[in-house]
């Protein structure tokens, strides 16, 4: 009963942030509101007994994710969002079937026998057991992980790092062509007078 | 005690509360907001399911998730960053090149 209380409070606290998201127009509010789902969805894995889960769904998700989003935001200066006007098929067909999937899948997922139940401290997901089911079952896609955030680090250094000499640099090269001229004008400049003091 | 459907219906809600935003969202930021509530949809039912048939698996896919949603977001940001120096605008509308 416990259980099913705490559960309820939380999923209507994450329902309502993913909501706000949709209905906010400013990036900033959408963000916030996402930290709320992100922190409530950390509730509901310490309630089904993952606790590595759900710390590495705050420090990770909640800090590191939220904290990159909310700086881009600031570095950007996003404004409030303008609105435009949208496929019309998606507004005449789009949602009545986004519902009937919704609740198909709701449907199907309710009558359907013999789910099962979670228990409150039934299933224990402490660090130790899954850094040792990390090292021994899943090494390989451990290992394959750590060269995937390696490509991503240096994805993001380079997609993000000013843009280099390659479309567009007009303005150094007008200044090349220029000292060129200059320099081709005094080249020509002295082998006239060269030349002139040879004939005299 | 809390039938398994519950969370699984929770997990529906908040995917396709993902799905709708970035369908009808126009800011670019938010759009990739909604892809990462979608993830954490694809969570709460690996986190479910583990609980259920006692497996902690499902708990280090969830662990695999978190880090590839890190990965994308690392990268998808610096995408971001790339397309608004050359564009100007975070409203996808606009970046309608490909277009005819």
């Amino acid at each position: 009963m416990f259980h099913l209380i705490l559960f309820s409070v939380f999923a209507v606290i994450a329902v309502a942030g993913a909501l706000n998201l949709l209905i906010q127009r400013h990036p900033i509010s959408s963000a916030l509101s996402l930290i709320v789902v992100m922190g409530s969805l950390a509730v509901e894995y310490l309630l089904l007994g993952a606790e590595f889960v759900a710390a590495i769904q705050v420090i990770i998700y909640a800090g590191a994710i939220m904290v990159l989003f909310v700086f881009v935001i600031m570095l950007l200066n996003a404004g409030v969002e303008e609105r435009t006007k949208g496929s019309k098929v998606a507004f005449i067909l789009g949602f009545p079937a986004m519902l009937a999937i919704g609740l198909l899948v709701a449907w199907v997922l309710v009558r359907a026998p013999n789910v099962g139940s979670v228990n409150i401290g039934a299933m224990y997901g402490p660090p130790k057991a899954i850094g040792w089911l990390l090292f021994h079952d899943f090494l390989l896609p451990f290992e394959v992980t750590s060269v995937l955030v390696l490509i991503a680090i240096m994805g993001a250094v380079v997609l993000a790092s000013p843009v280099r000499s390659r479309f567009s640099k007009p303005q150094p090269e007008a200044e090349s062509r220029q000292a060129f001229k200059v320099a081709a004008a005094r080249d020509a400049a002295h082998e006239e007078t060269i030349s002139s003091r040879r004939s005299s | 005690m809390v039938p398994l459907h519950y969370y699984l219906v929770l997990s529906a809600i908040l995917f396709a509360c993902g799905v709708t935003g970035f369908l009808i969202k126009r800011n670019i930021i938010t759009i990739f907001m909604s892809i990462e509530l979608m993830l954490n949809a694809v969570n709460l039912s690996f986190v479910a399911f583990a609980a259920r048939w006692h497996v902690l698996s499902g708990q280090v896919f969830v662990f695999f998730v978190m880090v590839v949603a890190a990965a994308e977001t690392a990268v998808g940001l610096a995408i971001i960053i790339a397309v608004y120096r050359t564009r100007e605008t975070l409203n996808v509308d606009q970046a309608n090149l490909l277009k005819l």
